[in-house]
């Protein structure tokens, strides 16, 4: 068997690719629900209701949808330039706390206080990723490895810190963070329910990063650093400098997706407010082949299966595990019909 | 601070080191296999939940212990074959793909434990391995407890590094695994096949890391829980880097880091006024020196991560 | 007597293109024979498909009268058949006795017999004349060692017939002779040869009988003693080979002057106190054998490298602490060694590859933002002055052939009018009408008053191109000579590193 490069493939291939991908992670899921003893149409009707069968349901989805939009980004920007941040997660937390962190005694009116609060959030991200990315460039350390493992530092760090210094005295029960101040709250987008203007912001990352990789100087050297990175230096692309902007605009975003989570919904940090979105956003990335404009609708789309799967679980009592199952396969599906997309298979 | 040179006599800390080193001795194992032959698995962390699962899952329903750690192997092997059949015929992405197996195999293992396992307040237990005293050579002071009482497991992970150690030094399995992670070309060009040969070995380091997984479930501790294996895995694939790819080298890794695992554990008790997350971070960040510390001196694998395409030059 | 090898109707195609057209050969016993074409004509492809690295769409193999199934190299080393491949086969990390070893022993058995096999290694290379060290690393070997390890390997094997793809490429002329003198006591040992190249003399020199391969088919096979440089040459281009002639013409002032320059790389020398000089409207010819500093001379002139030592300077301007991007800006065109590798990239559009060099110029990019119209208006204009086939500025560089790539970067280089230009082995892989095509380009620049630095590794088109020659050996320059003066004999002596040691001065 060998693989043929397609000559130029068509944009209507790139879209149907997602598609084919979601389709095929959904039948092997179907398995797995109908050995629940549940018929998976059912099923899958139920997770569609939960997530989209009513008003409340739909903006439930995208309040989750917000935070999978900007890790998703974080992630995309990396994987474009061959850096591999999974450490998302870490990202996401660090931005949370410095948020609800500074949040909590800024003397500023709302309208600054919230860009500040956000802006604070993006630096502590980038400033996470930029140390794996150093070590990277003057030690040769894969970044895989040590953005993972700072994961795990940062998660044990968010429940020292709130378990101490940034303890809320009046939350009973769950530990959680001191909240952030009421005036930088972001304003409910539909008066009612958890839906937050965030959603906004994060539409607007994803423009601002279409932007940058189709229009500007750094967006094009980034990509071609990415593409080969022995043809780029030789055209003078300055990789380590790429590198690291990469990895600063990769961090800042993931670290933007906590900010926004603790101005628009949970507003102090506990340990558990991420469901792993960080490598949520990894999934949410591949779906949309690394995309600016795709992250939206992919994130659209695993936000809908995690919201769904509760309702679904509570209709059916199929676990709700199956969402990260499903999301999962959507992952290893995607790859491969991204690869058959640019790659004829030949004797 | 006497306290905690104190601990350093103390026999059930060394006991210990050789208990926690185990599932990394597996992994660390499992993971210099599947890189020697030229493939990154970073599927590790989700093949030794999955390992964890079904060995204790296994025992549960009614089943032999070494039944158990049986099935935990098949169920590592099957998602390596998973994952090297994305990576080597394919060629896809081995980050990509490592990382798509262990969101699965996770997801796949807490979906099953709750689909079959009745869930009350405690998770349920089995019953584990117990340590096993090895006639006369336990008795041996100080080095009789800490070497001759663990438990079966633990004697099969020692085992496993010689294995390992003499089949990639000494056998022609061996020298083509190492061949085809240096240059799939050159094992071709000889007549043999680079793609089976990386397939298999991958299916087989992906056991050891099932069989590690299971050793947390069935030896450590009694019971399944989400969120058990804690990042071992990563930590085993920074111990590759570590170990500069030697099984000999890797059991160093492991026991060293097992040391400060179990050192920081009992250091909690003995040091009063420092939140324990400071001790748990331990391990993480002392994983990420060493990788710094032998980064530029590192002998990967020439061909580790480079897909194998028939004919490419 | 049964013939070593036929190959009988032998087709195959990738895609749209046809590398074997019922391509049908012989090799007699005791036979040395000689595969000739230029690049692309599917001399390698053939060679894979005997050896089992592809299986052929149509035709047989057949060794020592027996047929052996198709890809299956494992089939070809039973049947005898041994291939020294062009880019050596190699672990680097592993030693020679391994390397040799390989795949010789069952993978199921306990233990490798490593005695025996060191034996039986040190035996072969005694009977051939091939000496090695069986415990060295490959990495620690010479290119010629290296070379000999991967002879051995198929000799270890047993192999009667063996197949050696370019084997001259990576050595010097005196390791060159005596490679063909050992190929020759292979043939009165028993073995059958068939080596490709497209180095006419060697052909001629080294075979008992050629055979030509043009576009995929086989033109014509002939006995090497009823033909000559000039027959073969026609055969393997199809026509009267043209290649441009340089006219003499007056050389003008120093453009470009390095001074005892010396280049590190990785704590190794590779270029050492180097010096040389290179005019307006000159053609300076670097000749050698690959791996003697080349690629370090080609990184320094680019901007990828900055001197350990000494100065360089263009007109008069130090630029030795310059990056590719201000080499540019100086008025530096450079052609990378390899196109692919380094000189474009296949996924970007043809109207990206072009601009991505200048990017950060005004006439490109402003305010961070890049200039799309402006980008793909300088595209078109290249396409159309270099005569690029296939390309429009939006079409993936990929799909470009190699010719027409080449032509891309040979025209966003000389469109800046540069004062100087690095041209690094501008011709490799090319077919002799994109070699006219790129060598008329250069010619015309250099009539044009250019100062040109020219890398080859073809002794011939060096000669023929340049005004004046230095060869470069160990990281180190020869005098330069004098086109005009340069005969084979001198050139062969200056390669193998024998010269005055006079000063450098050009």
């Amino acid at each position: 068997m060998r693989l043929e490069r397609r000559g130029d493939v068509p944009l209507r291939i790139i879209i149907f690719a997602p598609f084919m991908a979601v389709l095929v992670a959904l039948l092997i899921a179907a398995f797995l629900i109908a050995a629940a003893g549940v018929n998976p149409l059912t099923a899958y009707v139920e997770l569609l209701r939960g997530a989209l069968g009513s008003r409340l349901a739909i903006t439930e989805m995208f309040t989750r949808a917000t935070p999978l939009i900007l890790t998703g980004l974080a992630a995309a920007v990396a994987f474009r330039a061959r850096l591999w941040n999974i450490g998302g997660e870490g990202q996401f937390f660090m931005g949370a706390l410095v948020t609800a962190w500074i949040g909590h005694s800024l003397a500023l009116p709302g309208v600054l206080g919230i860009p500040v609060l956000m802006v604070a959030g993006m630096a502590a991200g980038a400033a996470l990723l930029a140390g794996p990315a150093y070590l990277r460039l003057r030690f040769g350390v894969d970044e895989v490895v040590t953005t993972l493992l700072l994961n795990f530092i940062v998660i044990l760090f968010v429940g020292l810190m709130i378990e101490g210094p940034l303890r809320d005295p009046l939350a009973f029960g769950w530990p959680s963070s001191v909240p952030v101040d009421r005036d930088f709250r972001l304003p409910d987008l539909i008066p009612g329910t958890r839906l937050h203007t965030g959603l906004l912001f994060a539409i607007a990352a994803a423009g601002a990063v279409w932007l940058i990789f189709a229009r500007t100087v750094f967006g094009f050297e980034t990509r071609a650093a990415g593409l080969n990175p022995t043809a780029a230096a030789f055209a003078g692309v300055s990789l380590p400098r790429t590198l690291m902007g990469v990895a600063l605009l990769s961090g800042a975003l993931a670290g933007l997706a906590g900010s926004v989570e603790v101005l628009g919904v949970t507003a102090g940090v506990t340990t558990t407010m991420s469901p792993g979105f960080g490598y949520a956003g990894i999934v949410v990335a591949m779906l949309a082949a690394l995309h600016p404009a795709g992250v939206v609708a992919s994130a659209t789309f695993v936000a809908t299966v995690f919201v769904g799967a509760d309702a679904m679980s509570r209709a059916t009592g199929v676990p709700s595990f199956i969402a990260d199952v499903i999301v999962a396969l959507c992952l290893l599906t995607m790859i491969v019909a991204l690869l058959f997309a640019t790659y004829r298979v030949r004797r | 601070m006497i306290e905690a040179i104190e601990l350093l006599w103390n026999t059930n800390l060394w006991a210990a080191v050789l208990r926690i080193a185990t599932p990394l001795i597996f992994g660390v194992l499992g993971a210099l296999l599947c890189e020697r032959a030229g493939v990154l698995n970073l599927g590790i962390e989700g093949i030794m939940t999955m390992g964890a699962m079904t060995g204790w899952l296994t025992v549960y329903l009614g089943g032999d212990l070494w039944v158990g750690l049986s099935v935990a192997a098949l169920a590592g092997g099957l998602m390596g074959l998973l994952h090297a059949g994305l990576t080597v015929p394919l060629g896809l992405s081995q980050h990509v793909s490592g990382l798509g197996i262990t969101l699965l195999a996770s997801a796949l293992s807490y979906y099953l434990y709750r689909l079959i396992v009745e869930v009350g307040d405690l998770p349920p237990t089995i019953e584990p391995f117990r340590p096993l005293d090895i006639p006369v050579l336990s008795d041996i002071p100080i080095l009789g407890p800490i070497l001759f009482s663990q438990t079966m497991p633990t004697y099969l992970a020692l085992l496993s590094v010689a294995v390992i150690a003499y089949v990639l030094a000494r056998t022609p399995l061996g020298l083509a695994i190492r061949m085809t992670g240096e240059n799939p070309h050159a094992v071709e060009a000889q007549g043999l096949n680079p793609m089976r040969i990386r397939i298999g070995a991958v299916v087989a380091g992906s056991a050891l890391m099932g069989v590690g997984g299971a050793f947390l479930t069935t030896a450590a501790f009694n019971s399944f829980f989400p969120e058990m294996v804690q990042g071992r895995g990563w930590i085993c694939i920074a111990l590759v880097v570590f170990a500069s790819w030697r099984p000999g080298k890797a059991l160093i890794g492991a026991l060293l880091f097992a040391f400060f695992d179990a050192y920081q554990l009992r250091l909690q008790t003995a040091i009063d006024g420092v939140p324990y997350q400071l001790f748990l971070m331990a391990p993480y960040v002392l994983s990420i020196v060493a990788l710094i510390l032998v980064a530029r001196r590192a002998e990967v694998p020439a061909a580790l991560m480079a897909p194998y395409r028939r004919g490419e030059r | 007597m049964t013939l070593a090898l036929e190959l009988n109707g032998i087709t195959k195609r990738f895609g749209t293109l046809t590398a074997n057209d019922d391509v049908t050969l012989t090799l007699a016993q005791g036979e040395i024979l000689a595969l000739l074409g230029e690049n692309g004509a599917g001399k390698t492809t053939l060679m894979n498909i005997l050896f089992g690295h592809y299986a052929a769409d149509a035709g047989s193999v057949r060794v020592f009268g027996q047929e052996i199934p198709p890809a299956k190299p494992r089939a070809a080393i039973e049947a005898g058949v041994g291939m020294v491949h062009q880019h050596f086969t190699l672990a680097g990390n592993l030693t020679v006795l391994e390397n040799v070893m390989l795949g010789s022993e069952s993978l199921l058995w306990a233990r490798s017999a490593k005695a025996k096999a060191r034996e039986k290694l040190m035996q072969i290379a005694e009977r051939f004349g091939l000496p090695v060290q069986p415990d060295a690393k490959i990495s620690q070997l010479s290119v010629g060692e290296r070379q000999r390890v991967e002879i051995l390997k198929a000799l270890y094997r047993d192999a009667r017939v063996l197949i050696l793809d370019e084997p001259t490429a990576v050595l010097a002329r005196p390791e060159a002779q005596r490679l063909f003198e050992t190929l020759r006591d292979m043939t009165k040992q028993g073995l059958s040869l068939i080596f490709i190249s497209h180095k006419l003399h060697e052909v001629m020199a080294a075979s008992d009988r050629v055979a030509v391969l043009r576009g995929g088919k086989m033109i014509a096979e002939r006995k090497t003693t009823d033909t000559s440089p000039e027959e073969l040459a026609e055969l393997m281009v199809g026509r009267k080979v043209q290649r441009p002639v340089r006219q003499d013409q007056a050389i003008g002032a120093p453009v470009l002057i390095a001074d005892q320059v010396r280049v590190d790389e990785k704590g190794e020398t590779r270029l050492n106190d180097v010096s040389f000089t290179v005019n307006e409207g000159e053609i300076l010819g670097i000749v050698g054998v690959s791996g003697n500093g080349q690629a370090a001379l080609g990184a320094l002139l680019s901007g990828l490298t900055i001197p350990a030592a000494g100065k360089l300077t263009l007109s008069g301007q130090d630029i030795g602490q310059f990056g590719p991007r201000d080499m540019i800006r100086a008025g530096v065109g450079r052609v990378p060694e390899d196109r692919h590798a380094e000189g474009a990239i296949g996924e970007l559009s043809v109207w990206e590859n072009a601009v991505l060099e200048r990017l950060r110029t005004p006439e490109f990019s402003r305010r961070g933002f890049v200039r799309h119209a402006a980008g793909k208006a300088y595209a078109a204009n290249l396409i159309d002055t270099f005569d690029i086939r296939g390309a429009t500025p939006d079409t993936r560089t990929g799909l470009l052939s190699g010719g027409n790539m080449q032509k891309l970067i040979l025209g966003r280089c000389l469109s800046i009018g540069p004062r100087f230009i690095l041209a690094n082995q501008p011709t490799r892989g090319l077919d002799e009408g994109a070699i006219a095509a790129v060598l008329e380009k250069l010619l015309t620049a250099r009539a044009q008053g250019a100062a040109i630095l020219l890398i080859s590794e073809e002794l011939e088109q060096a000669v023929a191109l340049s005004d004046r020659i230095q060869a470069i050996v160990k990281g180190r320059l020869s005098k330069p000579v004098a086109a005009h003066e340069a005969d084979a004999q001198k050139l062969g002596l200056m390669m193998a590193g024998i010269w005055q040691e006079d000063d450098h001065a050009a």
